[in-house]
C-alpha cells in the first residue's frame, strides 16, 4: 500500500507495522508527530487490533522509563522527544545500554538544526555515541520507514536499545510510502531471564559494561555490511564525498546528471570504520563530509584518515558551521554555481510569531508587567512555551529563559542572591514537566519568589495536546508545601485585570512562595473543542 | 513532468490546504511528491512556506534551491514577495492580494501593490471577495488560489475535482461544491494557458 507520509508519520506507521505495544513521549517540534498519529490510530482502532499505549508522558525521563519497563516484559516500545528532551532522558537513556533491552526499544530523537522551535543545535548523535548504541539516521520517508522495522529486529538481535535520528525536515517533510501489507503481531509477555543485568549495582553493571564493550566489534560489523550504508567508487576517486542521513538528497539534488566522486551515504552507525578506509584505498585525497547538525563524523573522519586526505565540511568553512543544510549551501560546497534567480524583495519585513490574539498568556503579561513596573528591578525568568513569545513585542516581559522548568528554580537561585521581586512565569504543561522539583525546593528553602503557573489547561506551542496537570495544580502545589493562602487562581481576562494585578501584588509582598494560576483554555483547542461539540450535537 | 513549488502564508491561513489538494491529485496520477513543512513556534502568526514538489521522476531534496521554484503560490502578497529569491526568473507567482497586517512596520498598499506588478508572470487577485462571490465561506478562499494556480501547475482542472471530492468526501455534498465553486472563481480569473 502506498501512503503519503510526513517522516514521523513513517516512523509511527513502521513501529504499529512492527508490533508496536507502547509509544512513550512528551511532545515537542519536531517528534510530536509520531505519537499523534499513534494516538489517531487508536482512536479508530477495531476492536480485532490489539491496543497500542499512547498516553503522553509527564516528561522525557518518564518516557524513557516506561519504554524500558514495557521492553523489560518482552514487548517492543518506542521513545520519541526532539533532541533537547534527550538532556532530560539522559539517565535513563545512557543507563539503558547497561541494562540493554528485552522487547525491542528504538528512542526517536528529532533534531532541530537552524534551531525552527528550539534553544539550541545540539546533535543526538553524540548521545548514541556515549552510550554506545547503535543510530539510525534515514535519509527518506521510505528508509524512516524501512529502518525504524530494521531498528526493532536489530534492538532484538543485539539487545540493545536503537537510537532513530532524524532533523526537522525529515520529521516534518512528507512523501510516499510504501508500506507492507502484512504488519508484525505484538510480542507476548516474556520476562527476562537473567534479571542481574537489569540490576546496575557496582558488581553487576561492571560485569555488563565489559559486554557492552566487548559488543562494539558487532555493532561496527553489522554498521559495515548495513544496506543502509553504501559506498560506490567513483571515476575520479580523488575526490570523496561522505554524506549523513538527508545530506544524501541535498547532495543528489545537486548532481542530476551523476558525480565522478567516490561517494559514502552513512545511515546506520557507529561510523562504518572499513568503508572510509576502502574510499582512501580508491585513492581519495579530498573528502567533503556532509552532515546535518554538528560536525560529529566530520572530526570522526580526520582520526580515521591519514593526514595527507584533506577532510573538509563544516568545521573548514566548505559547509555553514550553523543550521540546517539546504541545497543551495551543498551546491556551493561542491563547486557549483548558484542557479540563475530573481532577486530578493527589500520591501518585505519580518513577521515573528505572536501569541494569539485573545490569549490568556497576553491578559497575565499585561497584569505582570504593570505590576513588576511598580518596583525598582523586577526579574521575571520564563519558560519554554507559547508563553515564551512574551518575549517579544509588544510585551518584552521576559529577563531569561533556559530551559523546561528553569524559570522556578533560576528565580529561586536569583532570590538566595538578594533579588526582589523573583518571578517566574511557566505554563502548566511545562511545570509538570520540570517545575515541580523546583517548586519543592523553593518550600524547603522559605524562598521568596512568586511562581506564576499561566494554565491553558494543554500543551500549547507543540498544537494542543492533554497536559499531566490539568485539574490537579493546586493540589499539586499544596502537596508540595505552599501554603494554601498563597495559591491563588485568577482568570485572565481583561475584564479581572485589576483582580489579577492586585492578587499579584499582594503575593509580592508575601515573604514566601506564593503560586498564581492564571486559568484560561487555550483559544485554539477552545475553539476545536466547541467545533467538536457542535458537529457531536448535529 | 516536474514542478517545484513554494506555498508561502501567515501561520493560520490554511496553506497546506492547498498543498493536500494538489498532493491528492498528484498521488492519484502515481507522480513521487516532497513536501516540506513547516510546524511548530513559527505557526503563531508568523510567516509559514511549505515546499512542494512534484515529479514523474524520483526527488531527492525536500527543499528547493534557491532559482528553483516554478511558481510561488502565497495567500498573502507580501509573502509572496518574501521567497522571490527561490523563484525561477521565467516562474510565476501566483498570490492574493488582501494584506494580513499583524505587525507596525507593514509596507503600504501601493508599494506591494507595484513590487507585485514588476513581477514578470504574477497573477494576484482578491480571493476573499472572489471566494463570496462564489457563494463560498471565507475559508474556502484558499481553494480560489488553488483555482488561480491550475494552469501553471499543469494538471487539469478535473483532475484537481476529482482530488476536493475525495478529500471532502466525508464533510457532505455541499462543503464539496462550495470548495469546487471557489476553485473554479480562482481559475475563471487567472491566466489561460
Amino acid at each position: 500500500m502506498r501512503k503519503l507520509l510526513l517522516g514521523d508519520e513513517a516512523i509511527a506507521q513502521a513501529a504499529i507495522d512492527s508490533g508496536l505495544s507502547g509509544v512513550y513521549a512528551y511532545p515537542g517540534t519536531p517528534s510530536t508527530e509520531i505519537t499523534e498519529f499513534i494516538q489517531l490510530r487508536e482512536e479508530k482502532r477495531g476492536d480485532a487490533e490489539a491496543p497500542i499505549f499512547c498516553r503522553w508522558a509527564t516528561n522525557e525521563k518518564t518516557a524513557m522509563e516506561g519504554a524500558l519497563g514495557m521492553s523489560y516484559m518482552g514487548k517492543r516500545a518506542l521513545v520519541c522527544m526532539k533532541h533537547v528532551g534527550m538532556n532530560v532522558a539522559a539517565d535513563p537513556f545512557v543507563n539503558s545500554a547497561m541494562t540493554g533491552v528485552n522487547g525491542g526499544l528504538v528512542v526517536v530523537a528529532a533534531d532541530d538544526p537552524s534551531m525552527h522551535s528550539s534553544q539550541n543545535e545540539q546533535d543526538s548523535r553524540f548521545y548514541g555515541k556515549f552510550a554506545m548504541m547503535p543510530i539510525f539516521e534515514p535519509s527518506s520517508q521510505q528508509e524512516a520507514y524501512e529502518m525504524t522495522r530494521a531498528a526493532f529486529e536489530l534492538s532484538e538481535a543485539v539487545h540493545l536499545p536503537v537510537l532513530m535520528r532524524v532533523t526537522t525536515r525529515m520529521a516534518h517533510s512528507r512523501a510516499v510510502v510504501e508500506i507492507t501489507d502484512s504488519p508484525r503481531k505484538q510480542s507476548d509477555i516474556k520476562r527476562p531471564e537473567d534479571v542481574r543485568r537489569w540490576i546496575l549495582l557496582p558488581a553487576f553493571a561492571r560485569l555488563r559494561y565489559n559486554e557492552l564493550i566487548a559488543q562494539q566489534d558487532d555493532l561496527q560489523r553489522s554498521s559495515v555490511e548495513s544496506k543502509f550504508n553504501a559506498y560506490t567508487k567513483g571515476s575520479n576517486p580523488e575526490r570523496g564525498v561522505i554524506t549523513t542521513g538527508i545530506a544524501y538528497n541535498y547532495f543528489m539534488e545537486n548532481c542530476a546528471d551523476g558525480t565522478d566522486r567516490s561517494v559514502l551515504k552513512v545511515s546506520q552507525y557507529p561510523l562504518p570504520v572499513a568503508l572510509i578506509e576502502r574510499m582512501v584505498e580508491d585513492g581519495a585525497k579530498e573528502i567533503l563530509v556532509m552532515e546535518e547538525g554538528q560536525p560529529v563524523v566530520e572530526e570522526m573522519v580526520r582520526a580515521i584518515v591519514p593526514s595527507t586526505v584533506a577532510v573538509k565540511g563544516r568545521l573548514t568553512g566548505d559547509l555553514p558551521r550553523v543550521g540546517e543544510l539546504t541545497p543551495d549551501s551543498v551546491r556551493l560546497s561542491l563547486g557549483l554555481a548558484p542557479l540563475e534567480r530573481l532577486d530578493a524583495d527589500n520591501i518585505v519585513v519580518a513577521r515573528p510569531p505572536a501569541l494569539c490574539q485573545g490569549c490568556g498568556h497576553r491578559d497575565m503579561y499585561k497584569a505582570l508587567n504593570e505590576v513588576a513596573a511598580e518596583y525598582e528591578n523586577p526579574r521575571i525568568f520564563g519558560d519554554i512555551g507559547c508563553y515564551t513569545l512574551g518575549a517579544l513585542s509588544p510585551f518584552h516581559a521576559l529577563h531569561a529563559c533556559v530551559e523546561m522548568g528553569a524559570s522556578i528554580t533560576m528565580a529561586k537561585g536569583a532570590s538566595d542572591a538578594g533579588q526582589f521581586p523573583a518571578f517566574a512565569v511557566i505554563g502548566d504543561s511545562t511545570f509538570t514537566h520540570s517545575g515541580m522539583t523546583g517548586l519543592l525546593d523553593c518550600v524547603n528553602s522559605k524562598s521568596n519568589v512568586v511562581v506564576i503557573i499561566s494554565d491553558n489547561l494543554t500543551t500549547g506551542m507543540t498544537g494542543g495536546q492533554d497536559s499531566a496537570g490539568t485539574g490537579k495544580l493546586e493540589d499539586i502545589c499544596r502537596g508540595l508545601g505552599v501554603h494554601p493562602d498563597h495559591v491563588r487562581v485568577v482568570v485572565p481576562l481583561p475584564k479581572n485585570m485589576e483582580e489579577i494585578k492586585q492578587t499579584l501584588r499582594e503575593e509580592i509582598e508575601y515573604n514566601g512562595v506564593s503560586v498564581v494560576i492564571p486559568r484560561r483554555e487555550c483559544i485554539q483547542t477552545a475553539k476545536r473543542h466547541a467545533k467538536a461539540k457542535a458537529a457531536a450535537n448535529k | 513532468m516536474k514542478k517545484d513549488i513554494i506555498l508561502a502564508g501567515v501561520g493560520g491561513q490554511g496553506i497546506l490546504s492547498i498543498a493536500t489538494v494538489i498532493g491528492e491529485a498528484a498521488m492519484a496520477e502515481g507522480w513521487n511528491i516532497k513536501q516540506a513543512e513547516v510546524h511548530g513556534m513559527s505557526q503563531r502568526g508568523g510567516d509559514v512556506q511549505s515546499n512542494l514538489r512534484l515529479s514523474t521522476e524520483p526527488i531527492a531534496s525536500d527543499l528547493i534551491a534557491k532559482g528553483g521554484a516554478d511558481i510561488i503560490i502565497s495567500l498573502e502578497p507580501m509573502e509572496a514577495l518574501r521567497y522571490l529569491s527561490y523563484l525561477k526568473k521565467d516562474g510565476w507567482v501566483v498570490t492574493s492580494n488582501v494584506p494580513f497586517i499583524n505587525i507596525p512596520n507593514y509596507p503600504t498598499e501601493e508599494e506591494l501593490n507595484a513590487h507585485l506588478a514588476a513581477l514578470p508572470n504574477c497573477v494576484s487577485l482578491n480571493v476573499e471577495q472572489l471566494a463570496k462571490e462564489a457563494g463560498a465561506p471565507l475559508q474556502a478562499a484558499n481553494m480560489v488560489l488553488l483555482g488561480a494556480a491550475i494552469p501553471m501547475l499543469d494538471i487539469e482542472l478535473e483532475k484537481i475535482e476529482a482530488g476536493i471530492r475525495r478529500i471532502f468526501a466525508r464533510k457532505g455534498e455541499e462543503v464539496i461544491e462550495k470548495n469546487l465553486a471557489a476553485v473554479h472563481a480562482g481559475y475563471n480569473n487567472s491566466i489561460k494557458k
